[in-house]
């Protein structure tokens, strides 16, 4: 059965190819059978490959081909599936699957729909292969290849400049990173002499000590890939913008699986980042600096996708604090429950905007509770998820990272706390979002209810949302076992009643009204700080004025260079001898003969001896 | 055929003339079938030339080369009057400065 | 003595009537020269020992070919017309330049003739000899020959159509 593991990519591969070739003019029954089955049957191979995997234990490696071979590098196509890659997997064709389903109604009016379905299966293949990867530079061209697709499905409805530049944005940004990580892989190709992930931390151990120059260099560059994919701090500014896509993409790309690549990068190059005690605080701290600021600002957006995009990177900075603390089973399992709830909540909006005239504000919706329940109870269940009330999915996974990261010899205590206040802010903002969307007085009316391949996607997403922190995730041959955990009951209580404190503040702000902040948020301070959450903590500004203006500016300024003087002389010599040519080109069939004829006359002369 | 036989040259000779005179009808006919006409003209004189040649070495191969250009001028004269109607129809006239459309 | 003596006369109507042939204004009158000019080849053929050539250029190139010219011409319908602007023909800026390019061209070619050693044509070659020739060892070129007919046809045909003339197949 694991032998079955290349499969998983190739059918979304086929389907996509499929898609492409056949440029549109497939019946759109056809095209959604194929780009939602294939990811489905990626899913049950998944489930099959699974199976087997927990059966034997053992994790597998497949060698497909060898890629190429330059001296003594010589990468694979090879698959490696161990307890991280199967977590992945799952939620990738799992998740993928229901959002596929999901975006065979919401696309349905949209023309390009191949087209569409297209980039998305061609998105999950590329995904698969990030995961699966044996070495990190087949690794790389999974991630490359999500980039791509993700700038193509940001850019989607192309028609509108606004979404082509957001789409550019997510790449430009996302490439600086990507940078970082290239460097990072040469400089661990060069000292190492392999990227294959096992034999590289091996070699890694006995060559490296702990808190040596190298490996730390290594990890910060890869963090630097791991931030700019992940839209961490200070590369985050793209995500957001990326909600111009389509919602079901936002759902699957941005939130549920591309987004964690880099945390996927870490947690699979962990063996590297734990000689590296340097790179794994600055992992926490941009990770809590990531969550707390992205917190703030997502309370202040009106936005509904806007909303649930600085909720993504707030909770990817939760995932990196638990990475950077050395929590990575829980970090994963943050991961997973994200994914599931996360999905859910863009499902949940792409359903509120899809039955509500594109609407994106949230303060011109409103006492939607009854009119599109299916929406209010994902929305109910995915925001109880992501502000972890108390049995639900995300509450286990996030106590799971506070509690680790209390631990933490140190900083410990003050990451936690930080931890906290992002807690506190989640519950508020995601509740003030359900309270302002599905109750209060009707702003606008549906024009329809979800249908059937909306609202089961919708249902199963809950239930995973809710159960998912039961799962038992096979890692634990993966990671090196954390220490036994002694959390003091005051601990663990300030941890479970934090939510739900937000929770409570959000109910007095937004719904009955008893608590008024109209005075300070009226307050020449709160008005200032509104403006400047709303702005994202004027990131885009600042790299506008720092990096985008100057450049700008500097291209302005050598526009007359003399490099460019050299090769338009070349063109203008060209384009003489082009107009001088030109004129022997009479359209006379006799100017023709003559020539032929002249040349004859030239040629014997040459044999004959006599010129 | 026995007695005195033709001295090859001036066959040959004949064969040159035959040449040049198609070929000034080429670089001077302005009229598409007289530029036809001319190279056909040359076709023949290359044939006289080959069978001369063969004669002369008592071969046949020179006959059998001769065959071929009948194919290629038949081949060549059907195209080319296609051509000489499709000009006829298009710009209303033969003469070939008309066609000009190459003109750089 | 009998042949030499046809052989220049025939090379001199060849000549000639090719020259007549090229000079015409009517098409007509300069296919009848140019037919009369490929007759006068035929009988050098048949002189320097090669009767089925001179058949077939009878048959095949008076014959067949003058034909198809003869056909395309009724077709056009020129009549009487014939081209005011050939009478340009006289102008010197038209003729110099192709008279003193063919002129050098002409003396190209017989200094090659005069280089080789003088040499006399050889006894009859007879239609059988050809014939063994041909599918024999020029077997396949028999075959590229066929080939080239055909594309020939299918060309003629191709271009033959009236829908061209609408820029439908440009």
């Amino acid at each position: 059965m694991l032998k079955l593991l290349p499969l998983i990519p190739l059918f979304p591969l086929v389907s996509s190819v499929l898609l492409m070739v056949t440029t549109g003019k497939m019946p759109k029954r056809l095209v959604a059978i194929l780009g939602a089955g294939s990811v489905g049957l990626s899913a049950l191979t998944t489930l099959l490959v699974g199976l087997a995997f927990m059966e034997s234990g053992q994790p597998h490696h497949q060698v497909l081909w060898t890629w190429m071979q330059v001296g003594t590098f010589s990468p694979d196509i090879a698959f490696y599936l161990d307890g991280l890659t199967l977590v992945m997997m799952s939620v990738i064709t799992g998740v993928g699957f229901l959002i596929h389903l999901f975006s065979t109604e919401f696309m349905e009016e949209d023309v390009s729909y191949s087209r569409y379905f297209a980039y998305l299966n061609m998105f999950v293949f590329a995904m698969l292969i990030l995961v699966m990867a044996d070495n990190l530079l087949l690794l790389y061209l999974g991630w490359e290849g999500v980039g791509v697709c993700s700038y193509l499905l940001v850019g989607f409805w192309y028609q509108n400049p606004d979404n082509g530049l957001a789409a550019r944005k997510a790449f430009v940004v996302t490439r600086v990173g990507d940078t970082a990580m290239a460097l990072g892989l040469f400089l661990l190709f060069t000292e190492l002499g392999t990227l294959d992930i096992q034999p590289m931390a091996a070699a890694a151990n006995s060559q490296w000590q702990v808190g040596d120059t190298l490996p730390v260099l290594a990890c910060l560059l890869l963090l630097g890939g791991a931030v700019g994919k992940s839209a961490q701090l200070p590369l985050h500014t793209w995500l957001p913008d990326a909600m111009a896509g389509p919602t079901p993409v936002s759902a699957l790309i941005h939130a549920a699986t591309m987004v964690t690549a880099g945390v996927y990068l870490i947690a699979r190059t962990h063996e590297l980042f734990l000689l590296a005690p340097p790179a794994m605080l600055a992992v926490a701290l941009v990770g809590l600096i990531t969550s707390l600021m992205a917190a703030f600002t997502a309370l202040v957006q009106h936005d509904i996708k806007r909303i649930l995009a600085y909720s993504t990177i707030s909770q990817i900075g939760y995932m990196f604090l638990a990475l950077g603390v050395g929590a990575w089973t829980a970090g994963i399992f943050h991961l997973m429950t994200h994914a599931f709830f996360k999905a859910l909540l863009f499902l949940g909006a792409g359903a509120v905007i899809h039955c509500l005239h594109h609407e994106h504000n949230i303060f011109k919706m409103g006492g939607l509770r009854t009119r599109l329940p299916v929406a209010f109870w994902s929305f109910l269940i995915g925001s109880a998820a992501l502000a972890a009330l108390p049995f639900t999915s995300g509450f286990f996974s996030k106590d799971m990272i506070l509690l680790q990261a209390y631990e933490l010899p140190g900083a410990g205590p003050w990451l936690w706390a930080g931890g906290l206040l992002g807690a506190l802010l989640t519950a508020i903002y995601s509740f003030r979002l359900v309270f302002v969307v599905f109750f209060g007085e009707a702003k606008t009316e549906p024009d329809r209810q979800p249908g059937l391949r909306m609202a089961v996607p919708l249902t199963l997403l809950c239930v995973l949302a809710i159960i998912g922190g039961w799962f038992a995730l096979p890692l634990a041959d993966v990671f090196p076992v954390a220490g036994e955990h002694h959390p003091s009951h005051l601990i663990e209580g300030i941890s479970i009643a934090i939510p739900l404190i937000g929770l409570v503040l959000a109910y007095l702000i937004f719904l009955s009204g008893q608590l008024k902040i109209d005075g300070l948020v009226n307050s020449s301070l709160g008005r200032t700080l509104k403006k400047f959450w709303f702005s994202g903590w004027a990131m885009d500004l600042l790299y506008d004025r720092l990096l985008v203006r100057p450049y700008k500016g500097l291209a302005y300024m050598l526009r007359g260079e003399w490099v460019d003087v050299i090769y338009n002389s070349i063109v203008k010599v060209c384009q003489m001898l082009f107009v001088g040519l030109s004129h022997t080109q009479t359209g006379r069939l006799r100017w023709y003969a003559t020539s032929m004829v002249f040349g004859v006359i030239v040629v014997i002369a040459l044999l004959l001896g006599v010129i | 055929m026995d007695g005195v036989s033709i001295p090859l040259d001036h066959v040959l000779l004949l064969s040159a003339l035959l040449f040049i005179c198609g070929l000034l009808g080429l670089m001077m006919r302005r009229n598409v079938i007289f530029i036809l006409i001319s190279l056909e003209v040359m076709l023949n004189s290359s044939a006289v030339a080959f069978v001369a040649a063969g004669a002369r070495w008592g071969q046949a191969d020179g006959q059998v080369i001769f065959m071929l250009i009948l194919a290629v001028a038949a081949a060549e004269v059907a195209v080319g009057l296609g051509l000489v109607i499709q000009i006829q129809r298009r710009f209303k006239s033969l003469d070939m400065d008309d066609a000009d459309r190459l003109r750089g | 003595m009998l042949e030499l003596i046809l052989f220049y006369m025939a090379a001199t109507i060849a000549l000639v009537s090719t020259i007549l042939a090229l000079t015409r204004v009517n098409a007509t009158h300069a296919l009848i020269y140019l037919i009369l000019s490929l007759l006068a080849v035929a009988v050098i053929f048949y002189l320097i020992g090669a009767p089925f050539a001179a058949v077939l250029e009878v048959v095949i190139y008076a014959g067949a070919i003058m034909v198809l010219f003869v056909f395309v011409i009724m077709m056009l319908n020129l009549g009487e017309k014939g081209d005011r602007r050939e009478k340009k023909l006289l102008k010197p800026q038209v003729w110099v330049t192709p008279v003193i390019l063919a002129l050098i061209l002409l003396v190209e070619l017989v200094l090659v003739l005069s280089q080789s050693a003088p040499a006399e044509t050889q006894g009859l070659i007879s239609s059988k000899q050809v014939g063994m020739t041909l599918y024999g060892p020029y077997v396949l070129a028999v075959e590229i020959a066929s080939m080239l007919l055909m594309a020939g046809l299918v060309g003629a045909y191709h271009l033959g159509r009236r829908y061209l003339e609408e820029g439908g197949g440009s």
